[in-house]
This record gives C-alpha cells, sequence and structure tokens, in this order.
C-alpha cells in the first residue's frame, strides 16, 4: 500500500501545497488525483460531486489538469502548435486556437508568444506554455510537480506572480515541492504527507519552516553543527585553461577557458543554469569527455589521459546529476548497484588484480550501506527502480562515500531527497571533507550551494563567469550571474556602507540559519 | 526475501510458457485452416521423441543450436546483435576443415589446434564488424549480415578445385581430414553415436555462466548491456568491450560447426548444415540468454527439427515445425516484454507495500507518533 487514509481538500481560489518526503506517497497521489491511478478505497469530490476517474481524460474533463516536472513538449513545433497538439477539436488549429490561446495569455498574464518555436524557449518559458496547456483544455485546477526545481529565483518569482494570476481568477492550484520557503510565500494551505498518510495541515502565516520540516520527517531535525573551515592548502585537483569543443564541425566551445583548484578539504560550489557546461564539465572530469586542451591534475599528478577507470580508481567519487542514466543499473538488484563503478575495488573482487567478483563481499557491503545510509528497502535483492529516488540517492552516496574518494563530483546530490536525508547527505560530505576530500558540488539549489560552499563559481555559457564568497552573497545575487546579467567578483552592495562587509553578512547568515536552518546546509559561523 | 525469489523464478518460467502455449494455439489454428487435425501432429512428434535413435539425433543438433545459441547470447547481454553467427560458423568449419587435412599431428594437440583455428576464424569475421563499429559507427547488423553474404562468397571461393576443393561427385567438399583431428563419440549402440563435442558445448555453457556472474569482465559487460551510460560513467571503455564482446561471440560461434564437422562429417562441403546461426538467434531469445535455458531452448528446437521429420509419411507437412518455431520467435519476444514489465511494475509496489506496512508497524509500537497533529493553531 502506497497510500491510505489520505485527506485533502483544496479551496477553490487558492494554491495548496503539498509538501512531504520522497516517497511519501505525493507523486502516488497526483496520480490518482489525475486519473492515472485508482484508488482501492475512498473518494474523490470535485465541486461537491463526487467522481471516479480511469483515465487523464476523465479528470481532463473535470477540469483537473497536471503540469509534470519534466515538461511534455516537441521542440520543433511552435508554442501553438504543442498547445493544440490532442486537442485540436476544442478551438480548431487555426484562428480559434490563436484567439483562445491570446485570451488565456492576457487574462492570467502568461506572455505566452503563440509563433516561437519551442525550442528556441528557456525553461521558464517552457513551463508557462505548459500550464498554458493545461488551461487550454478547461481545467480549473492545477496540479504543479515541483515546479520550481528548474527556475532560478528570479523566474521563481515571476512563476509566483502568474499563480497568484490564477488564483484570483478563481482557479486551483495543487503545488508540490519540497522547497519549504517556497511553499511558505506562495501556498494558502499547506497539506503535509508522511508515510503514505496526511500527517498535518498548516497555515503558512503561523508556521516556520523548520515547524513543517519537522512534521514531514517525524521527528525533530538535527540542527547544523558550527564547524571552524577545513580548508588546506594543499591542491587536490587542479584545472587549468579546460575547453571542450562539440562534436561534429560547428566545433563550438562548451567550455571554454575553465581553471579552478579545490583544495583538500575544500569544497567549491558551481552555480548555474543547467545547460551551461555542467554537465560537460562533468564529463570532463570524470574522463567521459576528452578535453581538446588543458591541464586537469589531481594532487600534482596528470591525470588529463587517464581513463574514467583508472581516476575512479584513484580516489574520484561521483554522485551523478542523472542517477537513473549514469549512476544506477535500473533493472540489476541493489548489491549489483553497490558494484557498478567500483568493479576492481575491495570489497567487490577478489583473487589476483580483481578478477573474479566476491559477490558474498559486496553483498554484506551492501547491507552495511543500507543500514548506515538509511536506505529504506526490505532487501538488497530488490531492483534498484522499486526503490524511491530518495533510497536510490542515499544508496550512491553510500556506495561512493565507502570507497574514501579524494575528490568528489557531487552533482544535485539532494535532489529528490526528503530533508531527513538531505540533512544526512550534508553530514556524510561536511564529514569527508573534514578528512581532507575536495568535493566540486554542482547544484541547482542555490540555498545547498551557499550553505555547503566555501568557495563559489558561476559558470555561464562554458564559461566561469563570477566568483562569490558564500559568506556574503544572496541567492538573488548569485541568479542575476547565473543569467549572465553580473560578472566578476559578486559583492552583495551594503546599505551599511561603512560596516566591514563580512561582518554584516555574518550576521545576515547568523539569521539565516535560525529562519530558515531546515532548508538551508548553513554549516559554518563565518 | 524468499517471496521476492519465488516470484522471480515464476516471472521467469511464465515468459517462456506463455509463449509456448500461444504458439501451439497459433500452429493449431493453421492446422486447422488448413483443413487437417490439430492434435494429431503433436502425438506424432512425441511418439517419435520416444525413439532413442531420434533422441541422439535430438542431441546432436542441440549441442550445435546451444554453441551457436551460446555465441548470439554473448552479443545480447551488452545489447550486441551479432546476426554474423551464421557466416562466421560457416567459414570457421570451412577453415577447420581444410586445416584438418592439410596438417597432420597427434589427437592430444590436433584437437585442440582444430578448435584453436575456428575459434580465430569465428572471432576473425566478427571482430571485422567489431572494428567497423568502434572506428566508423557502422551499425553491427548491418556489417554482420553483410559479411555473412561474403563468407558465402569466401568458402564457395576457397573450395573452388585450384584451391582447397576436392570434388567428390557432384559434391565439393575440403578432403577428408586426418583421423586424429576426429572428435571420439559416446557410442549408444544400434542408436547411433552422440557427438563427443556436445560436452564441449556443455563446458561452454559452464565457463559462460561463469565469466559474467562471477567476474569482473563479465560484470562490466553485464552492466554496459544493462545501460551504456552507467557503465560509461563507472569506468567502462564502451568500445574495447565492444570489440571485445564481438570477438568472443565470434570465437564461439566458430564452434557452432565442429560437433558434425569433427564428429560426424570430417569434412566440409555443399551438404554442410547451414542456418545455424539464425536458429541460433530465436534459441537465444527464448532461452533468456541464460545458459540454462538455452539449454532447454535447444533440446526444443532440436526436438521440433528432428521429429518433425516423421509428419511427412503421415501426411502432414513437416513445414508445421517451421511455423512453429516463428511463431515462437515472435511470441517470446511479445511475451517477455510483457512479462517484463509487470515484474518490474509488481515488485515496486510490493516493496513500497512492505516498507508502508513496517513504517505502520513502527508507528504502532511508538505510541501515538502516528496521530494527525496540526502545527500551529487554526
Amino acid at each position: 500500500m502506497a497510500n491510505h487514509d489520505i485527506h485533502l481538500s483544496v479551496r477553490k481560489g487558492t494554491v495548496h501545497a503539498l509538501v512531504g518526503e520522497n516517497g511519501a506517497g505525493k507523486s502516488t497521489l497526483m496520480k490518482i488525483l489525475y486519473g492515472m491511478q485508482k484508488p482501492d478505497e475512498g473518494t474523490i469530490a470535485v465541486d461537491g460531486t463526487q467522481v471516479s476517474f480511469s483515465s487523464p481524460a476523465d479528470a481532463i474533463a473535470r477540469g483537473i489538469g497536471m503540469v509534470h516536472q519534466h515538461f511534455m513538449l516537441a521542440d520543433q513545433l511552435t508554442v501553438l502548435e504543442n498547445i493544440v497538439l490532442g486537442s485540436e477539436k476544442l478551438y480548431g488549429i487555426g484562428a480559434g486556437a490563436r484567439r483562445k490561446i491570446a485570451e488565456l495569455s492576457d487574462r492570467y498574464g502568461l506572455g505566452v508568444r503563440p509563433d516561437a518555436y519551442v525550442e528556441d524557449l528557456g525553461v521558464a518559458d517552457r513551463q508557462r506554455v505548459e500550464i498554458l496547456k493545461v488551461l487550454y483544455r478547461g481545467a480549473t485546477t492545477l496540479i504543479l510537480d515541483e515546479p520550481t526545481a528548474v527556475l532560478v529565483p528570479q523566474e521563481v518569482d515571476a512563476l509566483f506572480d502568474n499563480l497568484r494570476e490564477l488564483k484570483s481568477e478563481g482557479l486551483s492550484v495543487i503545488f508540490i515541492s519540497h522547497k519549504l520557503g517556497e511553499v511558505l510565500s506562495v501556498a494558502d494551505d499547506i497539506t503535509v504527507i508522511r508515510r503514505g498518510t496526511t500527517v498535518g495541515t498548516a497555515v503558512p502565516s503561523q508556521t516556520t519552516a523548520r515547524q513543517l520540516a519537522e512534521l514531514m520527517v517525524g521527528s525533530e531535525l538535527p540542527t547544523p553543527e558550527t564547524a571552524e573551515s577545513t580548508v588546506t592548502d594543499r591542491p587536490m585537483i587542479e584545472v587549468e585553461g579546460l575547453k571542450l569543443l562539440a562534436d561534429g564541425d560547428s566545433g563550438r566551445a562548451l567550455l571554454d577557458d575553465i581553471s579552478f583548484t579545490i583544495h583538500e578539504g575544500e569544497v567549491l560550489g558551481l552555480a548555474g543554469v543547467e545547460g551551461n557546461g555542467q554537465t560537460e564539465l562533468i564529463d570532463a572530469l570524470i574522463g567521459l569527455k576528452h578535453a581538446d586542451s588543458g591541464v586537469i591534475r589531481m594532487a600534482g599528478e596528470d591525470i588529463t589521459d587517464r581513463s574514467t577507470r583508472r581516476r575512479r580508481e584513484g580516489g574520484v567519487g561521483y554522485i551523478p546529476e542523472d542517477r537513473h542514466r549514469h549512476g544506477l543499473l535500473l533493472e540489476s538488484p541493489l548489491w549489483e548497484n553497490r558494484i557498478l563503478g567500483h568493479v576492481t575495488e575491495h570489497p567487490n573482487t577478489r583473487g589476483k588484480g580483481g578478477f573474479w567478483l566476491d559477490i558474498k563481499g559486496a553483498q554484506a557491503d551492501t547491507r552495511r550501506i543500507v543500514e548506515e545510509y538509511d536506505v529504506r528497502t526490505p532487501g538488497i535483492d530488490v531492483t534498484a527502480a522499486s526503490l524511491s529516488g530518495g533510497n536510490q540517492q542515499k544508496l550512491i552516496v553510500g556506495r561512493e562515500m565507502s570507497h574514501k574518494p579524494r575528490f568528489l563530483i557531487a552533482a544535485h546530490p539532494t535532489r529528490g531527497v526528503d530533508v531527513g536525508a538531505q540533512a544526512q547527505i550534508w553530514d556524510q560530505i561536511r564529514e569527508a571533507r573534514r578528512e581532507g576530500l575536495a568535493v566540486l558540488l554542482i547544484s541547482a539549489d542555490l540555498d545547498e550551494l551557499i550553505g555547503l560552499s566555501d568557495t563559489l563559481r558561476v559558470i555561464y555559457r562554458g564559461r566561469l563567469v563570477a566568483d562569490a564568497d558564500p559568506g556574503s552573497i544572496t541567492p538573488e545575487k548569485l541568479g542575476s550571474a547565473m543569467t549572465g546579467a553580473a560578472s566578476g567578483h559578486l559583492e552583495q552592495t551594503q546599505e551599511s556602507a561603512g560596516a566591514p562587509a563580512a561582518k554584516a553578512a555574518a550576521q545576515q547568515a547568523a539569521q539565516e540559519t535560525a529562519d530558515a536552518a531546515a532548508e538551508a546546509p548553513e554549516d559554518e559561523a563565518r | 526475501m524468499k517471496k521476492f525469489d519465488k516470484e522471480r523464478l515464476l516471472l521467469a518460467v511464465a515468459g517462456p510458457v506463455i509463449a509456448l502455449v500461444a504458439a501451439m494455439v497459433l500452429t493449431s489454428v493453421v492446422l486447422v485452416a488448413s483443413g487437417k487435425s490439430p492434435i494429431e501432429p503433436y502425438s506424432l512428434m512425441f511418439e517419435q521423441a520416444t525413439f532413442s535413435d531420434v533422441q541422439v539425433l535430438i542431441i546432436n543438433e542441440a549441442g550445435m543450436y546451444y554453441l551457436a545459441a551460446l555465441a548470439v547470447a554473448i552479443g545480447f547481454r551488452m545489447n550486441l546483435f551479432n546476426i554474423g553467427v551464421d557466416g562466421q560458423y560457416r567459414l570457421a568449419a570451412m577453415m577447420t576443415a581444410v586445416v584438418g587435412a592439410h596438417v597432420s599431428l597427434p589427437a592430444g594437440l590436433q584437437i585442440p589446434l582444430l578448435i584453436l583455428v575456428a575459434m580465430l576464424t569465428g572471432a576473425f569475421w566478427s571482430g571485422i564488424a567489431g572494428i567497423l563499429k568502434t572506428t566508423r559507427g557502422v551499425s553491427e547488423v548491418v556489417a554482420t549480415i553483410m559479411l555473412n553474404a561474403i563468407a558465402t562468397s569466401v568458402i564457395a571461393y576457397l573450395t573452388l578445385d585450384e584451391n582447397f576443393g576436392v570434388p567428390v561427385g557432384n559434391n565439393n567438399t575440403t578432403g577428408v581430414m586426418h583421423k586424429s583431428g576426429w572428435f571420439p563419440g559416446i557410442d549408444m549402440g544400434d542408436s547411433g553415436e552422440i557427438y563427443g563435442f556436445v560436452i564441449v558445448a556443455a563446458l561452454a555453457g559452464v565457463l559462460y555462466w561463469l565469466i559474467l556472474n562471477r567476474t569482473r569482465f563479465g560484470f562490466d559487460l553485464r552492466a554496459t548491456g544493462a545501460s551504456q551510460s552507467a557503465a560509461a560513467a563507472s569506468g567502462v571503455n564502451a568500445k574495447r568491450m565492444v570489440l571485445t564482446a564481438m570477438l568472443i561471440s565470434g570465437a564461439v560461434a566458430g564452434l557452432a560447426g565442429l560437433p558434425i564437422l569433427l564428429g560426424d562429417v570430417h569434412t566440409y562441403s555443399l551438404s554442410f548444415p547451414t542456418g545455424l546461426g539464425f536458429t541460433g538467434i530465436g534459441i537465444a531469445l527464448l532461452g533468456r540468454n541464460s545458459p540454462v535455458g538455452i539449454a532447454l531452448a535447444s533440446l526444443l528446437w532440436a526436438f521440433l527439427a528432428k521429429a518433425s521429420q516423421a509428419l511427412d509419411y503421415e501426411g502432414y507437412d513437416k513445414e508445421i515445425a517451421v511455423i512453429m518455431q516463428g511463431v515462437i520467435v515472435i511470441a517470446v519476444v511479445v511475451s517477455y516484454e510483457a512479462v517484463r514489465n509487470w515484474g518490474l511494475r509488481r515488485q515496486q509496489q510490493r516493496v513500497g507495500e512492505e516498507l508502508a506496512a513496517a513504517a505502520r508497524a513502527a508507528g504502532e509500537s511508538n505510541g501515538n507518533n502516528d496521530t494527525v497533529k496540526e502545527v500551529a493553531a487554526r
């Protein structure tokens, strides 16, 4: 049973936030509401009439529409064509449809251009197209699944303005999110789900992020411990003038003149809107793509030409951004996934040169990881696909940390992970850092970046365009550099010009820690 | 955990069983449509299988199928489609026959030499496709199909009189091999002789299992098949893996013709069995690339091929068996995919259920932890 005793009522004309740990049953609930899955018990009522959905089409007919986390748009088609696709009967495909789209776009302030090609649109614009698509089909209740995961702060604000517009026109919005700060700022009502059941409701004006987080996890949160900086002056990873060209004739530079150094015990945070070269940088560091020019050194040794396997054996840990594509064998049991990436290392192999697999050893160690990292699973023989995203991530983190990496590439280490596991993963990274681990942290969660990093860099169109001190930077300022609006060394402009910036920032940071301890990995009293 | 194991076994069996039942039903429909009894051919074939000489034929045939299917399965395990097993084994058998006819060593050396020649020839032929794929990105499917056709021409050329050919009547042969290269068989009296090479085939199956499931190399190979991107990130050199898998697949394919060559005919001629490679594809599919599954599938295929011979004498067409084999392959692909999807979904559900149950149990023992509490007075 994934869900039981769920009670949720959404008032007309409100934004209702649904929060809960990953695997708590939010997605299942949404699938039921959207007709993708049938409930075994219980009822759904829309406008007071009891309904039963057997497909998304039924749900749409009742005015319930869903905006998925991963956009479902055809790049080669225009916005108009994308919106009309599949609903040609509603307003035709010509002038009628265009009129309707213009009307909806105006009424809700979406600013959608019907003739633009989707491939030319940014992420935020695509999201608005998705929303319009749902409205076009006559939805009066919108379900938004983690809509802010892919947006920068400025875009999030714009989205929230749109949501308020929708609300004022009498539409209802169900908003699913992990980011409690956002939930508190936009929602009218909040429902918390834990272990498949609704455990509480809250009113944003009378709740703090911390209280919400505790309700989600079901226990008190560990307070982020304060620790002094562990940054040393021994460089672990040095990248100099790294350049990577696109395949084919275009020869466009995907990475251009990337240089940075990460010392032992240092976390370097890399901020950037997705698709600005982060993936390519990871590939170059792990050895999946070989640089066209430039040098990568690890602990003083030139590893530019080393294979992925030799780099990993040499102590490069990797928490991939797309765990399904790069971190797991979904249809293989957990213990085989524990071997993945470390097949040449103890405890996975034995014999001379590690020729034979040590299956018993790998299984025993998988049990240890499941235990120590709190991977919720009935056993180690189930396939990785049957675990929830957060538990898959815990398994990956456990696996990578078990090999005592010297350099960890952590791409979105807590994406899709619940609050409790998030704190745990941060703790593990911090602990390893204390022992001299160098970390490259790439994350779309700016609070995480700022809270966990010792140094911040911003990547924009394949170049490192800005750097910042995490002690004094705000998400907004970072966000503007991410969109290319600012570059160089980012400094927070203080009203109190006389006071030393660092001191003011420390105070600010301390206050933020108190406010948003539950969601931000603030760990250092700077 | 036991529950999952039992269920996994059930799922593993469900796929082929559904496919076989579907195939029998469809074949019966064909029989009824052509105005014949839909039952009798089956009973005739089962009766055939009770004769010991037919059993020997089935085992011998299955040995060759097994090797061919193993070769295909090695490719399948990493998503490589080696359609070229057919060309590889024929070319290998011919080369082996030529070497066996021209080199004469003591049996203890001659047989290993012949096996080596067969494996190297097969690996050479599949290696061409492997190199084309890794260096030029040519699909191995296209390359191996082409190489099959080329192999046919190469064999025709090499067996010409002016090359290695020795004409015997209307037949082009490569001459009789030296006796030291004949592989001793297992005498079954009146029923005939089981090829000794069948035991080699069985050993190959054990080795296949051992390498794939118990070695680092096997893990890398399976990981590549399961997810190329994850394997690459884990440090597998994808290109080298493609080439290695192609070479091994070809080497095993090279063995497929040896049971009959070393155990019975001792020469490569126009009447040498053809099409083993394609049969192997169907068998590898049916056997789900598992050594035991492939063994059972080989036996089934050999049964259909050999027991159907007698149908002609009873007024039925022996092609019924061919229809059945074809339908099995199609049914297998469909039913495996369906069963696989169902199994994955089901396991996901079960894991969710177990965790929820465990969580509830924990919640109850903790007292009122489960009760709904309100944050902030409303």
